[in-house]
């Protein structure tokens, strides 16, 4: 479950914020009469179309995983949060239909009809991460009921399931770290371009608006995570102190950059700055820090859990900055001299966000999760009660199928992206025309041949 | 009452699956059966283009259906899920590696990797639906009650087997008088006859396929098959079969417009009529929609959260299947994604 979320999750920032990136290319396209954006939506919206197919597999399988994984969870507290689910089902069912048409209307819809049905895609997307992200806000805080003498929950309050203390700071961080991520992995891929020579209009245009929203969200982002990490402290304190591997509760607590906690507390490694976890909890050096000795030691993370959580979030707080530190560069040379950096380390560094920036996901959602062990549902439910009867060799052998498949499906995924990019690149080179004469040339949701295929052409199997 | 009410939307639900991720099964069933690489050009050339614009949609009905449930009757999902491990596991991997293969196979240009993918995609649409129907007649017959631990029993016995080899018929039907209408619209006429007699061959093997279930259900299903052959089940039973033959009469008529209705109505109505006979119980004769509901306040906020749904979804829905029949919707082709032309690449 863990790793087939950790892969859908790579899925979710394309999913959630390309459909923006590729309306405001439009947009820009269909106001200036630009056919060089225009021709970048469309593609754009191609390789959309194929991540889109790849997410609702990847979902779906998720949704079957609840049941096959998490029976004891779902049995007991799906009437409770699985709410959340509904908003996301249908806010996916809307995206799935609006992504359809827009995909096919291309070519005979109305330009501006065409463009007005893609609006509310975006919306859809916020609205079904909105749905995924209560329920996991849900189980870091769980509440809105009461647990009757058997340990039932009882007096279900919907509205208090759905609007959890940990709702806020969440979502707000996930979906500006999704336009942040998609932004960069966008812009990256022209950056590339741009750093081996091809420095026409066409990669300008690509970079420059992905790039700039992300940019203009990189220092926005840092002020939610900082705001995410206090409710955390706040709603959390033991997650808290995983994640700073803070041991004993005190006040004027040492931040540890990396290190690691072994399991009678002291920590080897990293480095320390004294005071500064306080400081940062709290603003002041006397603010008391809990620590994970505060619960019994079944009741919080492990000493090398503690420490993954810890590094996922040093991590992604590093990635953080040196992404706010790329993203002033470039706003200090559209500012000040009109124009892109002219450094090719700028484009280094804009070549490896988008990586980065998926990366810094991943580590957010580890510390997330793992920060949060052993409970599932944070003091109410552990793990080894909500997981599966089924016996541990079925769970591995299906866990062996799961990753095959798993790495079938993200090697195409991958391949095909990089198909479809040569493809272009070669059909955008003046002599690249006459290449596409091959007999094999239906390709994908994006280009196919119009007319029913004459005898004696292409096969498939 | 509340409960009442969401089990209907559920069974709903379900219908709408069956019917929309039926067809969608039944263009892949299809698709394994077109024969050869050079035999099975044309059918496939169909398929693919009639599935493209809609198949997300149809398999997003699933995921429905699994969020109702736990949201909805958790002990009911907590059950299911741990007595039909085993099928469900599989129907799930099924899932992947067809959506995975669907979508592949077309930006693939080696007819080598379309093989590959096109197999993958195939065999998995004839799978998935198996392992669907298996656990449904588990269910059906009573086997997956509370507290069963999974075992191959609960999945591989009389009513399974022929709930599975059901869906399987029936996915290959809608499949295929969806694909003969379709066929019309893409300006194929060969394949119109082609689809044709295969849509009324599977409406043979289905009508066989029920009377072998009928007789088998009498005793290994005995609430279901009293559900089937008393009352409103009977009823809808009786519309089922109406339907098929107002589909086959359509089909050898030649009449393609209507055949689609008449067959939704098919499956639409022997869904229902199996929901309807298993009534008051969602797994029969040990756990009834009462028992099995989950807080009655979530399920009134389920049951708001499915009436936006309808309001947001229904116009959303009908927009598409109005385009997608109205051949408003097309692939963008090579030269749209062509940036062909000095002036469209001017230099900085």
């Amino acid at each position: 479950m863990a790793f087939t979320l950790a892969s859908h999750i790579t899925l979710v920032p394309l999913g959630v914020a390309l459909p923006l990136i590729t309306l405001i290319m439009h947009r820009r396209g269909l106001r200036h009469n630009d056919p060089v954006a225009l021709l970048l939506a469309r593609r754009w919206s191609a390789v959309m179309a194929v991540q889109f197919a790849v997410g609702v597999v990847t979902g779906t399988v998720l949704s079957f995983e609840f049941g096959l994984l998490w029976p004891g969870l779902m049995g007991k507290w799906g009437a409770v949060f699985g709410l959340g689910f509904g908003v996301e089902a249908w806010a996916f069912f809307l995206e799935a239909v609006l992504i359809a048409v827009y995909l096919y209307g291309w070519r005979r819809l109305k330009p501006r009809t065409h463009f007005l049905l893609g609006l509310p895609l975006p919306a859809a997307a916020l609205l079904g991460a909105f749905g995924i992200l209560a329920a996991n806000a849900w189980m870091n805080t769980p509440g809105g009921f009461t647990l009757d003498a058997q340990g039932k929950p009882v007096d279900v309050d919907v509205r208090k399931a759905l609007f959890t203390p940990m709702l806020g700071p969440q979502y707000w961080h996930f979906i500006v770290a999704m336009l942040v991520t998609a932004g960069y992995v966008v812009a990256g891929v022209y950056a590339v371009g741009w750093l081996r020579g091809r420095r026409d209009r066409y990669h300008r245009l690509g970079f420059t608006v992905p790039f700039t929203l992300a940019a203009v969200l990189t220092p926005v982002q840092f002020l939610l995570g900082d705001s995410l990490a206090r409710s955390v402290f706040h709603e959390q304190p033991v997650k808290f102190a995983a994640t700073e591997i803070v041991w004993r509760t005190d006040t004027h607590v040492p931040e540890y950059i990396f290190g690691r906690l072994h399991p009678d507390g002291h920590v080897s490694g990293g480095i320390k700055i004294p005071q500064l976890d306080s400081m940062l909890a709290g603003f002041t050096p006397g603010t008391k820090v809990t620590g994970l000795t505060s619960v019994p030691a079944d009741a919080r993370p492990t000493a090398t859990q503690a420490t993954l959580a810890h590094w996922a979030f040093d991590l992604m707080v590093g990635i953080g900055s040196l992404l706010v530190l790329l993203a002033l560069w470039f706003a200090w040379s559209r500012l000040r001299h009109r124009r892109l950096p002219a450094s090719p380390w700028f484009f280094r560094g804009a070549a490896c966000a988008g990586v980065a920036s998926v990366v810094a996901v991943e580590c957010g959602w580890i510390t997330a999760e793992v920060g949060r062990q052993p409970w599932i549902v944070y003091g109410h439910m552990r793990i080894a009660e909500a997981v599966t009867p089924t016996r541990a060799l079925t769970l591995w052998i299906m866990f062996g199928l799961v990753l095959l498949v798993y790495v079938f499906i993200f090697g195409s995924l991958l391949a095909v992206l990089l198909k479809m990019r040569t493809r272009w690149r070669v059909a955008d080179e003046p002599t690249g025309a006459a290449r596409d004469e091959e007999p094999e040339r239906d390709t994908p949701y994006g280009p196919r041949s119009r007319v029913p295929a004459g005898p004696h052409r292409d096969g498939d199997g | 009452m509340i409960a009442d009410l969401i089990a209907a939307l559920l069974l709903l639900v379900i219908a709408a699956y069956a019917c929309a991720g039926g067809t969608d099964y039944g263009a892949g069933f299809w698709d394994l059966t077109a024969g050869g690489a050079e035999r099975g050009r044309r059918p496939r050339w169909l398929i693919d283009h009639a599935m493209a614009p809609v198949w997300e949609v149809n398999n997003v009905w699933l995921v429905f259906v699994l969020v109702i449930m736990w949201t909805g009757f958790p002990v009911l999902f907590q059950t299911v899920f741990s007595a039909m491990w085993v099928p469900l596991a599989l129907a799930a991997v099924g899932m992947v590696l067809r959506g995975a293969g669907f979508a592949l196979r077309k930006p693939v240009r080696r007819i080598a990797g379309r093989r590959l993918y096109g197999a993958v995609f195939a065999l998995a649409s004839l799978l998935t639906p198996f392992f669907l129907g298996a656990a449904v007649g588990g269910i059906a017959s009573g086997r997956a009650a509370p507290g069963t631990a999974a075992s191959a029993e609960a999945w591989s016995n009389p009513t399974s087997v022929l709930f599975g080899l059901l869906a399987v018929a029936t996915t290959a039907f809608l499949g295929a008088v969806f694909l003969a209408r379709d066929a019309d619209r893409f300006d194929a006429p060969d394949l119109v006859g082609h689809f044709r007699r295969r849509a009324l061959g599977s409406l043979v093997a289905l009508a066989v396929l029920t009377a072998v279930m009928l007789t088998v259900t009498r005793t290994d299903a005995p609430h279901v098959w009293h559900g089937l052959t008393h009352g409103a089940g009977l009823a809808l039973v009786i519309l089922a079969g109406v339907c098929s033959l107002a589909t086959g009469w359509l089909l050898v008529r030649r009449s393609g417009t209507w055949s689609r209705a008449t067959a939704v109505g098919v499956v639409a109505a022997a869904v229902l009529a199996w929901g309807v006979a298993q009534r008051p119980y969602l797994v029969p004769t040990s756990l009834t929609v009462a028992e099995g509901a989950g807080a009655p306040s979530a399920l009134r906020w389920l049951g708001l959260v499915i009436l936006v749904a309808v309001v947001l979804i229904a116009p959303a829905v009908a927009l598409l299947y109005r385009l997608d029949t109205q051949g408003e919707l097309e692939p963008l082709s090579d030269a749209d994604l062509r940036g062909t032309g000095p002036d469209h690449r001017g230099e900085v």
